[in-house]
């Protein structure tokens, strides 16, 4: 189905400026309904299944049920997601499970400064191609096909 | 229990217009699209706008996880490192069937890298060999390359990464950002001939239209997905293989202000995990993993598949068979009667396990080598394609056990992987470019003013998603550019604020006067729903314009009924009714897809041959013409043009310039 959502962890995002899951998603699929404080997905034949709803929210309320025209019944796959690395939860029809890290960034979230250092080419370098981090002793940034002829 | 003839939506739309306010902003620079090329426009504009000029980004979703990275992924496809841009060329054209533009792709492999280094500088994590670890691109640390072209990464927060880029460099720069607003058409200047001025849309979080003036503007909005009759019968029509969110709105949008399309006739059908549709470059590449029929034969090898290769030299016979050739081969055998297709997860699992062991890796250091090769299986559906390990968690499959299903999917359309799709662009400023292909602004639609980037730009794929954020920068430099020499262009309108708004809400207001004439508002005579109108286009594109139903096959005398319904399809479209502003949100969308595959369509109608077997079949035209435009032949370009004042359609042939040697 998709995401769906445990009303037994889900607070509506009360405590936050915003419902974390319905402002993420990306088909616009997960949405408030305010007077019970829930928020449910809308639409689940159009989830992608990307688990980003699942990934950013602070309760851990929301999981996949796998789509139900595809997948025997049974299956779980369930994300952890911390600043730096993804834990990841599989559960086998059968019973079996796997569970896998990995890193997902190398810097602090909120770190990045992508102007800092780096060059403020002229209004001269506008007519060029160079883009503003490429300078024109750049060999790949500034090269023509008869340099491989 | 109340009757079943009222909107369900959480967010109703409002019908009362009195009510409805419309808020007008007017910027140098409109970004519109979230994605990989829209980030990379954001960052770059931000060092060429002159201090004092206003720039905005609007997206239809939250930047963090918009586009078609939002999910995350476990390679960059494209990253040049010790090959060359003109290497570059010669794989992309051979993998797209000769008909390129060889100036873009050049353009694109010279400022690639740039990006992908950037992405690490910003704290993605990129596989490099042993004894590189911890060493950057730029520091001379080697990746792991699984193909020439392609790296692996830890690619979970791509997207969150480089949206966080973008997002800060916006911010520092003081320039605007909107999520949540759906931008559904583009606007041209009152005054000035062919020249955008504008775009309007609305919020799907309140009742509010939104009008943008600019004067330059980028549309990259994805490619196009729903478009054709899903495999899947339900829910799993969500597991597209393609963002499922991509509405063909960056086509339908430039197009219908004349923009000129090129190569809207190729789409790319790629062969995936059955249903799942889970990634198979790292399997193919990274496992040397073979693909056998359902009777454990090594087809591609066999004699009748060098047969059928060789229908469509040159480019059967080069070294790497062309993606759309490999579809074939396997429709092939599927057709034949010796399906299905498996991909042999468990023979190339094993065999690196033997090879440990003949080399004399001992049981402990053979079980912790085992652990990383399937961490690294796992990870690649994880990183991007989470449902396909949720199938295979679902049928107990274990890869070094058992092999998977493959299979073509249905057809996606999209310029920026192996498919090239798109709008026709100027190329690079320069000397060695053919007059024909530049015209002042690096990515610059026919429009004037309009530029477009990744999925949008067309004849010119394999870009992924490091070259989509390339993309997206070089177009943002022309931009400013643009800007510059368009100092006194002051962009006016040829609709009212009112005149706009009536049009946005159009579906709202049809939904409201009728809803309650009929006991279920699912069904009533006098409008259509958005998903009723996207499962009739997904039905007949497929049985009539070469879906998966009929083995991708169509001709010319089934373009001709489907034609009819897509002409019915858009004048139904004006009846289309939507009571929440998410369905006001989807009956956009779809109405973007019909536009987007009627000249998908138009496009297979003009061109009397079959480019890409294995994508489509023209069953009364099934050769791929090696001739040249000048002497007849179908190797060239097909370009469109749909006339905004006229409402006329028109194809036409354009020379293909070979600018790398072979």
């Amino acid at each position: 189905m998709p995401s769906f959502v445990n009303p037994e962890k889900c607070d509506g995002c009360k405590g936050g400026e915003k419902t974390a899951c319905m402002y993420i998603c990306p088909n616009d699929l997960m949405v408030l309904n305010p007077d019970e404080m829930r928020a449910y997905n809308q639409e689940p034949d159009q989830c992608w299944e990307c688990y980003s709803c699942v990934k950013i929210c602070p309760q851990g309320a929301i999981e996949v049920r796998h789509y139900a025209d595809i997948c025997p019944m049974g299956g779980y796959v369930q994300p952890m997601r911390g600043t730096d690395s993804i834990m990841w939860t599989i559960k086998f029809r059968n019973g079996n499970m796997k569970r896998f890290k990995f890193p997902i960034r190398t810097t602090p979230e909120g770190s990045i400064k992508p102007y800092d250092g780096k060059p403020s080419p002229g209004a001269d370098q506008l007519d060029n191609e160079l883009l503003f981090t490429e300078t024109a002793d750049s060999d790949r940034a500034t090269c023509k096909p008869s340099d491989f002829a | 229990m109340a009757l079943p003839n009222k909107p369900t939506w959480e967010l109703l739309a409002e019908p009362d217009l009195t009510k409805v306010p419309v808020e007008e902003h007017t910027y140098d620079a409109l970004l519109v699209g979230g994605g990989m090329a829209a980030c990379g426009a954001a960052w770059e504009i931000g060092k060429w706008l002159p201090d004092g000029a206003t720039c905005a980004l609007v997206d239809k979703a939250a930047l963090e996880r918009s586009g078609a990275v939002a999910q995350g992924l476990s390679a960059i496809n494209t990253y040049i490192g010790e090959n060359t841009p003109s290497d570059y060329v010669r794989m992309v054209r051979n993998d797209l069937m000769g008909v390129v533009r060889e100036d873009l792709i050049f353009d694109l492999g010279r400022h690639v890298d740039d990006s992908v280094h950037h992405f690490e500088e910003w704290g993605l994590p990129i596989w490099k060999q042993k004894g590189d670890e911890g060493k950057k691109l730029t520091e001379g640390g080697k990746p792991v390359r699984t193909g020439k072209w392609q790296i692996m990464i830890n690619g979970e927060s791509y997207k969150c990464i480089v949206a966080e880029a973008a997002k800060a460099a916006l911010e520092e720069k003081g320039y605007d950002l909107y999520e949540r607003i759906f931008i559904v058409k583009l606007l041209l200047d009152a005054n000035k001939e062919n020249t955008i001025a504008g775009a309007v849309g609305f919020s799907v979080r309140e009742n509010k239209v939104h009008i943008f003036k600019c004067k330059a503007m980028l549309v990259a909005c994805g490619g196009a997905v729903n478009i054709f009759r899903p495999r899947s019968t339900d829910e799993g029509k969500g597991r597209a293989w393609y963002p499922v969110w991509n509405a063909g709105s960056t086509y339908t949008m430039c197009m219908q202000v004349g923009a000129e399309m090129t190569m809207m006739e190729n789409r790319f059908t790629p062969s995936r995990f059955k249903d799942g549709y889970g990634p198979v470059g790292a399997w193919f590449l990274l496992f040397k993993a073979t693909v056998t029929n359902g009777y454990g034969e090594h087809y591609v090898k066999s004699d009748r598949a060098k047969a059928e290769l060789e229908k469509y030299a040159p480019y059967g016979l080069a070294p790497v068979t062309p993606t759309c050739l490999r579809n074939h081969l396997m429709l092939f055998e599927m057709k034949e009667g010796r399906g299905p297709i498996f991909m042999d997860t468990a023979a190339a699992l094993n065999a690196f396990l033997e090879e440990k062991k003949a080399q004399g890796m001992d049981e402990k250091a053979l079980k912790r080598y085992w652990k990383e090769l399937e961490s690294e299986a796992w990870e690649d559906f994880l990183d991007m394609s989470v449902g396909q390990a949720g199938l295979w968690a679902s049928m107990n499959i274990e890869p070094e056990k058992v092999g998977s299903e493959i299979m073509p999917t249905e057809p996606y359309m999209l310029g920026s992987h192996s498919g090239c799709c798109g709008i026709w662009v100027s190329g690079p400023n320069e000397d060695w470019v053919p007059d024909e292909y530049k015209w002042g602004y690096n990515r610059m639609t026919t429009v004037n003013g309009l530029f477009t980037a990744g999925d949008g730009v067309g004849a010119s794929g394999h870009k992924f998603s490091s070259g989509a954020h390339a993309e997206g920068r070089m177009a943002a430099k022309a931009m400013a550019r643009y800007i510059r020499d368009n100092a006194d262009f002051a962009p006016s309108l040829k609709q009212s604020e009112e005149e706009l708004k009536e049009e946005i809400y159009k579906p709202v207001k049809v939904y409201y006067e009728n809803y309650q004439k009929t006991t279920d508002e699912m069904v009533n005579p006098n409008y259509i729903k958005p998903r009723h109108m996207m499962e009739r286009l997904m039905k007949y594109t497929d049985e009539y314009g070469g879906g998966w139903s009929p083995y991708y096959m169509t001709n010319g005398k089934l373009l001709e009924i489907v034609m009819k319904h897509l002409q019915w399809l858009r004048e139904d479209s004006e009846k289309m009714a939507a009571g929440g502003l998410h369905e006001l949100l989807r009956a956009w969308e779809n109405l973007h897809r019909i536009w987007t595959v009627e000249d998908h369509l138009r496009h297979i109608q003009f061109r009397e041959e079959s480019r890409y077997p294995g994508f489509y079949y023209r069953g009364d035209f099934m050769q791929a013409d090696d001739k040249d435009f000048d002497a007849g032949g179908w190797k060239c370009f097909v370009n469109s043009k749909y006339d905004p004042n006229t409402g006329e359609w028109t194809c036409m042939k354009k020379k293909c310039y070979q600018i790398i040697s072979d």
